[in-house]
C-alpha cells in the first residue's frame, strides 16, 4: 500500500474534475484520479450545446437565462445558484473559445447560437438562440478542450485508480446558539489502482469530487456503463446526505430499444415529434413551445402517446423523430453525429425516415448537497472544510426538479472552476488533517469479501434485475405501488448481494471486482431514489406521480435530504433518516408552469 | 442573424406510410465469438477462448462480449465505457481489422464464421484486449496539443470565419482511440514514430487560425520519427471509427513542412 500526499485531490476527470483541475493545478500541488483515462469521460457523449446568454445572434440576457432555469426546475432551483450560473455563463464560454474550443462560428465571425428545450426570450415569449455549440459534438469538443488545457499545464493525472472511499475525521464542535454537533473534516480518499490491483491513500487537504452521475441503475439509459453512481454513494457512505434523489431525467429522444442519446439540438434545428397518426402531438401539450417544451414535458408526452395507443412500431412501443422537412445539407452541418447513430445503430435514414425515439435515462439532478462555492455540507447549512463537489454529482441545486438542455455543460464548467478555485485556496491556508489508524480497512475489508465469496449470484444477473425494475417502476410515470414495488425488488437484491461471486481472482486489471463493487454502489443509490421518491407525494419537474398529478408548494417546496443513519427509518426503510431543506428564492415567485 | 426566422413550419399531421410500422420484431441468430486472451497471472502465452452465443439484430461485438463476461467467464477483460463510438475506449482488431467493438454490429460481420478478436497491434498487452495506452498518449503530448495564441486575448472571443473553422473540422473529430495509430504497419515496427493519432492531432492546432504555434509543431513533425515514416497505406483511414480522412491530413502537414519551408 502507498500513501500519497496532494494539497488537492480531484476525483473525476470529466468537464468538471478537469475544469476544476486547470484552476487547482496553477494553484496548488493537486492530483486528479479518474477510474477511465480523462478523455473517455461522459461529458464527451453530450451533443447540442452550453447556454450562455452572450446575445451573438438575439437579443438575450443573462436575468433570462436565470428565470428559465427556475421554471425549468419546476421552481426547486436554488435561485442564488441559478444566477451566479447564467450570469458566469458568458464567461464559461468565452475562457473555452481561449482555451481553443472550435465552436460553430456566425458569418461575422463570433460564437454561433442555436434553441434549445426551455431557453426563451423574455420570460417564455418565444424560444431564443442561446446554445452555443459544434455541431453535435459539443460535449466532445470541451472535453478534449479541457484535456488540452491539463496537458498544457501538466496536471497529474491518476489514470485508472478507482476512489472507493472517502476519509473524515469528525471533532466535537458547538453551534452560535450553543447546540454541541460533531463536525467533519476532509482527510484523503483511500484508492484502487485498475493495473495493479493495489490500494493507493491518498491524504489531501481538499478533496473535490467530479465524478458523474448514476444512469447505470436503469436499463435504458443514455448514460456510460462506467456512470454507476461512485462519489455520490461514497458521500452518503462516510455521513454526507443526499439531496434531491428522487429527480431523474429521462430525455425525451433515446433511440428506441438502445437510449443512445440523440440530441433536443434535432429539435432544436428544426426536428419535431410525431405519433402512429402522423401527428405533431407537442401541440397539444405545450401550444407555445411544443417540440421545444422542457425535457420532462416531453418525455412524459411522448410515453402518454404511447401508453394511449399512438406509439409506432410492432410494439407501438416509440415515437417518431421527423427531420425528413429539413435539408440534408443542414443536418449534414449540424448534426452529423446523432444522425450517423441512427444510421449505424437502427439503420434508418435520417433525410428520408422519422427515426423511433423514446425517453432514456440521463441526468440526475440531485446529488451531494452543495453551496454556491461547490463546498459540501454535512446538513443543511455546515460546510465540510476542505470537501467540494461539481457537476452531475453535486446539487447545488441550479437544476431542480429538472435540468434544461445544455445546463450540465455549464454547470460543470461554472462550478466545476469554482471548485478547482475554492479547493486550491482553502488548500493553501490549512494543514494537512491527520489520517485516522488504517484508513484503507473498510475498502481491503470490502475488495476481500467480494474476491472470497463463493455465493451462487453473479453480478450481470442482479444489475440486469435492478435496472429492469427501475425502467418498469420508476420511470416517467411513477406511484405509490410501483415505487414500492421498486423498493422491495431492491431489498431483494440487496439480499442477494451478500451472496455474489466474482470468477476473476486475479490482481491485474481485475474489471469483474470492480463492477461487483460498482453494483453496491448501484443498489445503495436505487434504494435513497426510490425511499425519496415515495416520500414525495407530489408531481414536479421530473418526478411525476400519477396518485399525486399536481405540484404542492405548500408541502413540498423543499428540498429532500436523505441521510444513511443505522438508527433512523423512512417509509419503512431502516438505515436512511430523511429531512427536508429550504429552496433559496430571490427574485421569482412560483408560477404554474406552462409552455 | 435575419435568417434564423425564415423557416417553414412542418405540417401538424403526415401521412406516415410505413414508417408509422416500424420494422418486424427482431431476429436472433447463433455466433461464435473467438477471442484471444492473455493474463501473466494465469499462463504465460496467449490463448484463444471460443463461445458460442444467441444475438440479436441490434446488438454489436461489445453486446457479445458482455454476454460473455456477465453470463459465462467474469475475467474476459476489455475497456469499455460510452457503448455507442463517442469515448474511445473499445478499439480492439476485430477480424483482423480495427475497430471500436461497440460500434461494430454482428449482423453487418460474416457470422457463418467466428469471429476473431483480438488487442490493437503495437502497443504492450496488459490483459486479454486491454493494452498499456501510455506510449500512444506520450507521442499525443509531445506535439503540443494545445492552442498556443500569444497575442492579449479579446474581452469577447476571438473572431474566426466559418471558412477559417470548416478548415481543421475534419481533424476535431478524433477520440484518441488509438485505432488508427494501431492499424499502423509502421507503427508496429516501429514505436517510436508519433503515428497517425498524434499527426491527426497536430493537424487540428496547425490548420486553427487562431493557433500561433504551427511551426513549431511542424519542426516536432519533421523530425525523423515524424511524418516522413509515414508510407501512405491509408489503414489508418480504413480504421478511424470517426471517419476522418487521417491519411489526407497528414499528407497536408507533409505539404505544410515543404511549403513553410522549415
Amino acid at each position: 500500500m502507498q500513501v500519497h500526499k496532494y494539497d488537492v485531490v480531484i476525483v473525476g476527470a470529466g468537464g468538471a474534475g478537469m475544469r476544476a483541475a486547470i484552476e487547482s493545478g496553477q494553484r496548488a500541488r493537486t492530483a486528479v484520479l479518474t477510474k477511465l483515462y480523462p478523455t473517455r469521460s461522459h461529458t464527451g457523449a453530450a451533443q447540442g450545446g452550453m447556454c450562455a446568454a452572450l446575445a451573438n445572434v438575439e437579443e438575450d440576457n443573462w436575468e433570462w437565462h436565470t428565470f428559465d432555469t427556475v421554471k425549468g426546475g419546476d421552481y426547486l432551483v436554488d435561485q442564488d445558484a441559478a444566477e451566479v450560473m447564467a450570469k458566469e455563463a458568458i464567461d464559461a464560454v468565452l475562457d473555452l473559445e481561449k482555451m481553443g474550443l472550435p465552436f460553430n462560428r456566425t458569418p461575422e465571425g463570433k460564437i454561433d447560437q442555436r434553441r434549445f428545450g426551455g431557453h426563451t426570450r423574455d420570460h417564455g415569449k418565444a424560444a431564443v438562440r442561446r446554445a452555443c455549440y459544434a455541431a453535435d459534438r459539443t460535449g466532445h469538443m470541451i472535453l478534449q478542450t479541457l484535456y488540452q488545457n491539463c496537458v498544457k499545464h501538466n496536471v497529474e493525472f491518476f489514470n485508472e485508480y478507482y476512489v472507493l472511499d472517502l476519509i473524515t475525521v469528525e471533532e466535537d464542535a458547538t453551534k452560535e446558539d450553543g447546540t454541541p454537533y460533531k463536525q467533519k473534516r476532509v482527510a484523503g480518499v483511500v484508492s484502487y489502482d485498475l493495473a495493479s490491483g493495489e490500494i493507493h491513500i491518498f491524504q489531501a487537504k481538499s478533496v473535490v469530487f467530479a465524478s458523474g452521475g448514476l444512469g447505470k441503475i436503469f436499463k435504458t439509459t443514455s448514460n456510460a456503463h462506467t456512470l454507476t453512481g461512485d462519489g455520490m454513494a461514497i458521500a452518503y457512505r462516510a455521513g454526507i446526505p443526499l439531496e434531491d434523489m428522487e429527480f431523474v431525467q429521462f430525455h425525451p429522444t433515446g433511440l428506441a430499444g438502445l437510449g443512445i442519446l440523440l440530441s433536443e439540438a434535432a429539435r432544436g434545428e428544426g426536428g419535431i415529434l410525431r405519433n402512429s397518426e402522423g401527428e405533431r402531438f407537442m401541440e397539444r401539450y405545450a401550444p407555445t413551445i411544443k417540440d421545444l417544451a422542457p425535457r420532462d414535458i416531453v418525455a412524459r408526452s411522448m410515453a402518454n402517446e404511447v401508453r394511449e395507443g399512438r406509439g409506432c412500431g410492432p410494439n407501438k412501443d416509440y415515437v417518431l423523430l421527423d427531420l425528413t422537412h429539413l435539408e440534408p445539407e443542414h443536418i449534414d452541418a449540424k448534426l452529423p453525429d446523432i444522425t450517423e447513430f441512427a444510421r449505424t445503430y437502427l439503420g434508418v435514414e435520417p433525410y428520408t425516415e422519422p427515426v423511433p425515439v423514446f425517453p432514456t435515462c440521463h441526468y440526475a439532478m440531485g446529488g451531494i448537497p452543495t453551496n454556491i462555492k461547490a463546498e459540501v455540507l454535512q446538513d443543511n447549512e455546515t460546510v465540510v472544510p476542505g470537501l467540494y463537489a461539481a457537476g452531475e454529482v453535486a446539487c447545488v441545486s441550479v437544476h431542480g426538479s429538472n435540468r434544461l438542455g445544455t445546463n450540465s455543460l455549464l454547470d460543470i464548467n461554472v462550478f466545476g472552476k469554482r471548485a478547482g478555485i475554492y479547493a486550491a485556496e482553502y488548500a493553501q491556508g490549512a494543514e494537512f488533517v491527520e489520517l485516522p489508524e488504517a484508513p484503507e480497512t473498510f475498502v481491503v475489508d470490502q475488495l476481500q469479501m467480494l474476491r472470497d465469496a463463493t455465493g451462487s449470484e453473479r453480478v450481470g444477473a442482479i444489475r440486469a434485475e435492478l435496472q429492469e425494475t427501475m425502467d418498469a417502476n420508476m420511470q416517467v410515470f411513477r406511484s405509490e405501488e410501483t415505487i414500492k414495488e421498486a423498493l422491495a425488488k431492491i431489498g431483494e437484491l440487496k439480499e442477494r448481494y451478500t451472496q455474489i461471486t466474482v470468477q476473476d481472482k486475479g490482481r491485474r486489471f481485475n474489471l469483474d471486482l470492480l463492477e461487483a463493487v460498482e453494483l453496491g454502489f448501484l443498489l445503495d443509490m436505487a434504494e435513497v431514489m426510490t425511499v425519496s421518491a415515495l416520500h414525495r407525494q407530489e408531481s414536479r419537474g421530473g418526478h411525476y406521480r400519477e396518485d399525486f398529478p399536481d405540484r404542492d408548494d405548500e408541502n413540498f417546496m423543499l428540498h429532500s435530504m436523505l441521510y444513511k443513519d443505522p438508527e433512523a427509518e423512512t417509509e419503512g426503510i431502516q438505515g436512511i433518516r430523511f429531512d427536508t431543506k429550504p429552496v433559496v428564492f430571490t427574485r421569482y415567485e412560483p408560477m404554474e408552469r406552462k409552455y | 442573424m435575419s435568417t434564423a426566422t425564415v423557416e417553414n413550419e412542418p405540417a401538424s399531421t403526415v401521412d406516415l406510410g410505413e414508417s408509422g410500422d416500424g420494422a418486424g420484431a427482431i431476429e436472433s441468430f447463433e455466433v461464435t465469438l473467438k477471442v484471444r486472451r492473455y493474463d501473466p497471472e494465469r499462463a504465460e502465452d496467449a490463448w484463444w477462448d471460443e463461445w458460442t452465443l444467441t444475438m440479436y439484430g441490434t446488438d454489436r461485438v461489445l453486446d457479445a462480449l458482455h454476454k460473455v463476461k456477465w453470463e459465462i467467464d467474469g475475467s474476459l477483460t476489455f475497456r469499455r465505457s460510452c457503448a455507442h463510438g463517442i469515448c474511445g475506449s473499445d478499439a480492439m482488431r476485430i477480424n483482423g481489422r480495427n475497430r471500436l467493438a461497440c460500434k461494430t454490429l454482428l449482423k453487418d460481420l460474416d457470422t457463418s464464421k467466428p469471429i476473431t478478436v483480438e488487442a490493437i497491434k503495437g502497443l504492450p498487452i496488459e490483459k486479454d484486449l486491454i493494452v498499456d495506452m501510455e506510449p500512444f498518449f506520450q507521442s499525443y503530448r509531445e506535439i503540443m496539443p494545445f492552442l498556443i495564441n500569444n497575442s492579449p486575448a479579446p474581452t469577447a472571443e476571438r473572431l474566426q470565419s466559418p471558412e477559417d473553422r470548416e478548415r481543421f473540422d475534419d481533424t476535431t473529430k478524433c477520440i484518441l482511440c488509438a485505432a488508427c495509430t494501431s492499424s499502423c504497419p509502421v507503427f508496429w515496427t516501429d514505436g517510436q514514430y508519433f503515428g497517425p493519432a498524434a499527426i491527426v492531432n497536430a493537424h487540428r492546432f496547425i490548420f486553427d487560425s487562431r493557433d500561433d504555434a504551427g511551426d513549431m509543431r511542424l519542426e516536432v513533425l519533421n523530425d525523423k520519427e515524424g511524418v516522413w515514416r509515414c508510407r501512405t497505406t491509408f489503414n489508418c483511414t480504413d480504421a478511424c471509427p470517426r471517419g476522418i480522412e487521417v491519411t489526407k491530413a497528414i499528407q497536408e502537414v507533409k505539404t505544410a513542412i515543404i511549403t513553410r519551408s522549415l
